[in-house]
């Protein structure tokens, strides 16, 4: 069963690694919707001599969002912008990727001084959400484009996700489908923002947004 | 026992079988007959019945290129296990004499080609010393994280510690980044597709047949001869850990670690036929991506509770095993 | 009781999508913000009891921050019949860049405006920190569209920088929220309201609970407006409807103090008021620096009002972290929405009538449109704390916290940051409104609407009562709300 853990573990770490290291956009939405499907089915792996309903219902409800849902909208903004298919970072992707590995190291060293709070198996998962959480602000941070900007905030949303459930957070029901329906509705929001960008003008450049300053 | 004294005669004497796998694998992939598994025993015997010219502008670096090549392969050959069997030679950290050694043999072989001042063999050179510069970072690393997970610092005990149950222990699923990053060293290393074409004849895209261009003859025989041992030993790394059968009968082990090895040949075969070569930028991001795979791992495994070889690090004792 | 409160503006709100005619539709618009007017009136006879188990409960602050929520809307839903009338189908011009510009459609408009009230109600009401989250992302999902109601680049622009930073923020705030449960660890069943875990306080772990304030702190302080994470605020407000920028600065900016609020009291509770206390401060010190740096010499009017909002958000931190004076920031919440609305409404008819958000281009407003002049001037009086208005009495018991509490050099600071934006705002609006109408000004339409004339009037006439007497009621209300959220 750990094992299990563990190896989700660091495939979620590789396909981070990944992100940081794509020029392709659309390679870049794929990771991340592989992303969200291992998180997804996290709490299935990490419980399986106690499934409950719940837990099924919970983890197809977020398999189902991440893997199928985000990619869609996101891939459908990225159709309607046509041509630009690069990723187009400040950071390069070498040195993103030797950033990468340093957010790693400092996300094991914050998890080994964080004080132990969940069930034993699932202790590695608190670094890799931690990692994850980073790399997530680092690509919103350092990449051009408004599509990126949003994956940037999904590979965020996957990172506190995990982090929560390292601790076997039992949020109630209700405030997790809120928090799922949130980021849905946040997705769905940005993608018709994006749609909107597009066609005012006519790029997807964030970093040419710069009209309103003082 | 007399099973460590037998892997020795084997490797010698079977390494360039495994040049023949990978040519065979491919020309079954291409629809070809392919030349014969023993091929590379003939080619051997045919350069080494030929004479040898040497350029006057060369010196005897030139010279004993090949030699110490060949020489620190053999002697890199003694530390590896083969199906978790003890190796020759044992003893504590040998583990960075062996990535050493490696790079004695490939420094000389650099250097004879800068010996000879011609414009390929440098171009040939600069490359294979920059790949080497993110490739060894990545042995290394990968190694240490092995010893970390297995709390063992010489290659023998090291392979000896990973049974097939390895992967289920706490922190053994990293040791899967390992292999794959042994497997990018092996390809590199060798090099292999995707990071230099063995076939190809335009000298700009060449790395390492470049470097060995002007070496002809028994020379060349030497070269070939050594760069199959360092295939050898190299498999047996990767397939040690891919592949860790320990039945409890030393024959049977010895029979998995060859099969394992012709295996890592076999698979060689079929990427070298299924990708093309890559552009050079992206061969360093590649390797890149290795030396991240062993950091990772070695960030990952779980520290063995004893690492009980350290004190005998500093009185290092070099044991030549005669027992089982 | 309080599934009304939510939802009538919910059910309203998408009702508003499918009505086809406008009339009915603004007709829905009124009639939902009287009725949730009326429900909240209702609560000040005697609060609802709890609902969901404990996760939605009306407490003393709730009520006092809803009521104003609910206040403003009503004012912003009459302003809004005015504005889609004129707005409506028409193309209007824009002067910077010269192109023509479309509007989004009203049904958009109008629904997300009634989403808008259902979330900020959602938010006041919600006692469990799971839900009060839930709650603030969701006013910032719904209020995106509303500000992209002008289809413009500026609009469009301003939209994704308030969608990405506060939902990027909000995010920031999530993980508050499970380190916050983290804390609270011994007691794994333990509700996560704010009653529960002050109730239980000394069990937290600190470490934990110092880490989720940060978090809080700079999730929650980018939806409030608090520097340095205020960036996204003068364009959004600025770029957005005037109708939404009072909402989104009267109204909204409230939510995200009343969840750090909430988040302060199990902190306090906790024995860590002055941790708490001194970021407040420091954060509320350095939002005032930044607005007075930035209202100076500001070109575009809108603007300034916005960075006059992170002020008055800087001054509500810095008297909630002065720990004495939370209930002098809550009445200044009061007065500062209050004014701060009516300043916005009256700047939408100085845009109707100008034609221009530029300062430069607008003179002599009292001779040329002097209703909303007048108000212009008024307003500009107010909010920078000038008597006979409200926020000067609210300002005054916060700088007479900080001076019975010893701060004698942040009180000055305070002081100095308060004068630095009153000189800087009276250049503007002065100029703005004495001399001879500019040019573009001639040509100003008459002001005969009621109904944009009226929320403003009336929002001025509560401002400045409340600058000569302050209503016992009010003043017990906000002493209430005060214990509630654990004031010292």
């Amino acid at each position: 069963m750990s094992f299990w853990v563990e190896s989700l573990v660091i495939l979620v770490v590789l396909s981070n690694l990944r992100v940081l290291g794509a020029s392709r956009l659309s390679a870049c939405i794929q990771t991340v919707a592989f992303q969200g499907a291992l998180l997804g089915l996290l709490p299935v792996l990490a419980n399986l001599d106690a499934l409950t309903v719940r837990l099924l219902l919970q983890a197809g409800a977020s398999t189902f969002l991440k893997a199928a849902v985000f990619p869609w909208l996101l891939g459908r903004a990225l159709r309607q912008a046509g041509l630009q298919r690069e990723v187009e970072p400040f950071v390069g992707f070498t040195a993103s990727l030797a950033a990468g590995v340093l957010f790693l190291g400092a996300a094991l060293w914050l998890g080994a001084r964080l004080p132990q709070a969940g069930p034993e198996g699932l202790g590695r998962l608190v670094p890799t959400a931690l990692f994850t959480i980073f790399v997530g602000l680092f690509v919103i941070v350092s990449r051009r484009q408004a599509v990126t900007q949003v994956l940037g905030y999904l590979i965020l949303e996957n990172g506190i996700y995990a982090f929560g459930m390292a601790f076997a957070e039992h949020q109630p029901l209700l405030v997790e489908l809120g928090i799922l329906l949130d980021v849905f509705m946040a997705v769905f929001v940005m993608g018709i923002t994006l749609f909107h960008i597009h066609r005012e003008f006519d790029h997807l450049d964030t970093d040419r947004l710069t009209a309103l300053k003082d | 026992m007399q099973l460590s004294a037998l892997h020795l005669p084997l490797a010698l004497l079977g390494a360039p079988l495994l040049p023949g796998v990978i040519n065979r694998v491919k020309a079954f992939f291409a629809g070809r007959t392919g030349p014969s598994v023993l091929q590379p025993y003939l080619d051997l015997l045919k350069l080494l019945q030929k004479g040898a010219v040497y350029s006057r502008t060369t010196t005897w670096v030139f010279r004993a290129g090949p030699i110490v090549a060949l020489a620190s392969t053999t002697a890199a050959l003694t530390l590896l296990p083969l199906g978790g069997l003890p190796a020759l030679l044992a003893f504590p950290g040998d583990l960075v004499f062996f990535a050493y050694v490696l790079a004695l043999g490939r420094f000389f072989t650099v250097a004879a080609a800068l010996d000879t001042g011609s414009a390929f063999e440098g171009m040939g050179a600069s490359r294979e010393v920059w790949f080497a510069a993110l490739s060894e970072p990545a042995l290394l690393l990968g190694l240490a994280a092995m010893a970390r997970q297995t709390g063992k610092l010489s290659l023998t005990s090291l392979y000896a510690a990973l049974g097939p149950t390895v992967l289920l222990e706490p922190g053994g699923p990293a040791l899967l980044l390992v292999a794959a990053a042994l497997l990018i060293i092996f390809l590199a290393e060798n090099s292999r597709i995707p990071f230099d074409d063995p076939n190809t004849h335009l000298e700009l895209t060449m790395i390492h047949e470049v470097m060995v261009l002007d070496h002809g003859g028994p020379d060349f025989g030497l070269i070939q001869y050594a760069a199959a041992l360092k295939m050898w030993v190299l498999g047996a790394l990767a397939s040690g850990l891919l592949l860790p059968v320990r039945t409890g009968r030393p024959w049977l082990d010895l029979l998995a670690g060859l099969c394992g090895l012709f295996a890592v040949a076999l698979f060689t075969g079929v990427v070298e036929s299924v990708m093309a070569r890559l552009r050079l930028t992206r061969v360093s991001q590649l390797l890149a991506a290795a030396a991240a795979f062993s950091v990772l791992a070695l960030m990952l495994v779980r520290s063995a509770p004893a690492v009980s070889e350290v004190p005998r690090v500093l009185s290092a004792r070099i044991s030549l095993r005669t027992a089982p | 009781m309080i599934w009304a409160l939510l939802g009538v503006p919910m059910v309203a709100g998408a009702a508003a999508f499918l009505i086809r005619p406008d009339g009915p539709r603004r007709l829905l618009l009124l009639a939902a913000a009287l009725a949730h007017a009326l429900l909240t009136a209702a609560c000040w006879g005697g609060l609802p009891g709890p609902a969901l188990g404990g996760y939605l409960e009306l407490d003393a602050a709730g009520r006092l921050f809803l009521s104003l929520t609910s206040v403003l809307f009503l004012a912003a839903a009459v302003y809004a019949v005015g504005f889609l009338k004129s707005a409506g189908h028409t193309k209007e011009e824009e002067d910077a860049e010269g192109f023509l510009f479309d509007n989004a459609p009203e049904a958009v408009f109008t629904g997300c405006l009634l989403l808008f009230l259902g979330t900020m109600s959602l938010s006041a009401l919600s006692q469990h920190f799971g839900l009060l989250w839930v709650g603030i992302e969701a006013t910032t999902l719904v209020s995106a569209p509303l500000i992209h109601f002008h289809r413009q680049r500026r609009s469009l622009e301003a939209t994704w920088k308030y969608l990405l930073i506060c939902s990027v923020g909000i995010a920031l705030a999530l993980l508050g929220n499970f380190f916050l449960a983290v804390a609270a660890r011994l007691h794994p069943d333990l509700l996560m309201t704010g009653r529960e875990l002050a109730a239980h306080a000394a069990e937290l772990d600190v470490t934990w609970l110092k880490a989720a304030f940060l978090l809080f702190l700079v999730g929650y302080g980018t939806k409030m407006g608090l520097a340095p994470l205020h960036t996204w605020l003068p364009d959004a407000h600025s770029e957005a409807p005037s109708v939404v920028s009072a909402l989104l600065s009267g109204a909204l900016l409230n939510c995200a103090f009343l969840a750090l609020m909430r988040v302060n009291a199990v902190l306090c509770a906790a024995g860590l008021a002055d941790f708490t206390g001194g970021l407040f401060m420091g954060f509320g010190l350095l939002s005032m620096a930044v607005a007075a740096a930035f209202i100076i010499g500001q070109t575009d009017f809108k603007r300034m009002l916005a960075y006059s909002s992170v002020e008055h958000m800087g001054v509500l931190a810095f008297g909630v972290g002065l720990g004495s004076a939370a209930p002098a920031a809550l009445l200044h919440a009061v007065n500062h929405s209050l004014t701060k609305a009516m300043l916005f409404l009256t700047a939408g008819n100085l845009l109707a009538a100008a034609r221009t958000k530029s300062v430069g281009e607008i003179r002599g407003l009292l001779r040329a449109v002097p209703f909303s002049g007048f108000l212009w001037l008024m307003g500009f009086l107010a909010i920078t704390g000038s008597p006979p208005f409200g926020p000067f009495i609210s300002e005054l018991w916060i700088l007479q916290g900080a001076l019975s509490r010893h701060h004698g050099a942040l009180a000055a600071l305070y002081l100095a940051l308060l004068g630095a934006v009153f000189v800087g705002m009276a250049t503007i609006v002065l100029k703005m409104s004495h001399g001879e109408p500019s040019e573009r000004l001639k040509a100003a339409p008459a002001e005969d609407d009621p109904w944009r004339l009226w929320p403003p009037a009336l929002l001025a006439a509560a401002v400045l009562v409340l600058g000569l007497w302050v209503p016992r009621p009010l003043l017990n209300a906000v002493k209430e709300a005060a214990v509630v959220l654990g004031a010292r």
